[in-house]
């Protein structure tokens, strides 16, 4: 009853009980927190994989955009468009800022784009805020306007993915953290729980055994002390009989002798010896 | 998850992008990607001459630096170099796959969106 399956190695004793119990109770604890827990963190998860989805055609469709609106760009500009853009290229305009998101204990960062103010509105590339990117020489002799739109449509375009990236880390974090937590409480309903009854029925059998086992010990003890006691007793009895019996005996002889005597002394019957 | 460690760097995050010509100028032009005198390009170009093993080279070059929160990455570079991707699994920074002209956006090659679509089932 108390062999089956694995338990701690531990010695049965009432301390180990009390530690045992005390044991279970911070498991079931546990587990039951685990749970909701994870049960938390799923909850974000799915709004969030909706959410994925969605952003993630969106984002395909804006992209879409963007790049017709650059090939307009670059028709009116030149081919050389991207060898202005892309040597000019210095301190970027769009910096990312992480913030931390809790949820349920886990962190998630989310993504937040912020314009740096020491940017340089260099040519066209890295142009700041709205209102700099007007003075910046990129499309100065041709196709200003379809350059600058291009630029606001990659702009939208890159904001609509850099919230994906925020979705995509929360996803990935969240992903992680639910098969850890779920981990953890199978772990500790399917191995630490069952092991930590297992032992405490192992200790509290091996009590009532060691319970029983005193008890019988007792019994026996008993029961030999009382036979010794009857036996000395009954030793004692045919002693005291022998030594009442060779008294009586002795002092019968003692009596007859004693009464011969007196009656050797006397000589017998005779009525005028008065004691 | 102690592990995920949120701290903010005092210069902010950077967006680095892989991508084709066309890719790279629009989001150059949108303002990401840094260059300067000591480092190296926050963006890379690739055309069909770059070899594999420079993009993968970049790629994880973008990964193991720490002021890249968000790499973009062209979907067909992203698919030549998918093992490298797809090992990939730290959270930050974030690996984007975006469209590029000439190839359009096929969301069944995208390896997040691939488990998401395990996670929700056949949704599509």
């Amino acid at each position: 009853m108390s062999g089956t399956g694995t338990r701690l190695a531990v010695v049965p004793s009432r301390m180990t009980l009390q530690q045992m119990k005390a044991k279970l109770a911070g498991a079931t604890k546990g587990h039951s927190m685990l749970k909701k827990k994870s049960d938390a963190l799923l909850v974000r998860f799915r709004s969030i994989l909706k959410d994925i989805m969605e952003q993630k055609t969106a984002a395909g469709d804006q992209s879409k955009d963007s790049m017709l609106s650059l090939a307009l760009a670059k028709y009116t500009f030149g081919e050389e468009l991207k060898y202005v853009v892309m040597e000019n290229v210095s301190e970027p305009a769009n910096k990312i800022k992480l913030t931390p998101d809790n949820v349920a204990g886990v962190m998630i960062p989310a993504f937040a784009t912020y314009q740096e103010s020491a940017a340089t509105g260099g040519l066209g590339s890295n142009a700041k805020d709205p209102s700099q990117r007007g003075g910046t020489l990129t499309g100065l002799s041709k196709g200003g306007q379809q350059v600058s739109e291009a630029r606001e449509s990659f702009q939208k375009s890159l904001l609509m993915l850099i919230s994906l990236a925020s979705l995509q880390t929360a996803f990935i974090i969240l992903d992680l953290a639910i098969k850890l937590t779920n981990r953890r409480v199978n772990a500790l309903e399917n191995v630490v729980k069952p092991r930590i009854n297992n032992t405490i029925s192992y200790i509290i059998s091996e009590l009532d055994e060691l319970e029983r086992e005193e008890f019988f010990r007792l019994k026996l003890i008993q029961n030999k002390k009382d036979r010794e006691r009857r036996i000395k007793e009954a030793e004692e009895m045919k002693h005291r009989d022998e030594r009442a019996k060779s008294a009586l005996g002795g002092f019968d002889n003692a009596h007859f002798q004693k009464e011969s005597l007196i009656g050797a002394a006397t000589g017998g019957e005779d009525a005028d010896v008065i004691f | 998850m102690s592990k995920n460690k949120i701290v903010n760097r005092e210069g902010g995050y950077l967006v680095a992008v892989i991508g084709d010509e066309d890719t790279v100028t629009g989001f150059l032009m949108a303002g990401v990607g840094k260059k300067d005198a000591k480092q190296s390009n926050y963006f890379v170009v690739s055309s069909k001459e770059t070899p594999l093993q420079a993009i993968e080279e970049a790629f994880i070059g973008f990964t193991n630096r720490d002021d890249i929160a968000i790499i973009l990455i062209n979907q067909f570079i992203a698919n030549q170099i998918r093992h490298v991707v797809n090992n990939f699994q730290k959270p930050v920074p974030a690996i984007l796959e975006i469209p590029s002209k000439e190839h359009p956006y096929q969301p069944s090659k995208d390896s997040i969106l691939q488990r998401v679509r395990n996670m929700l089932g056949n949704t599509d």
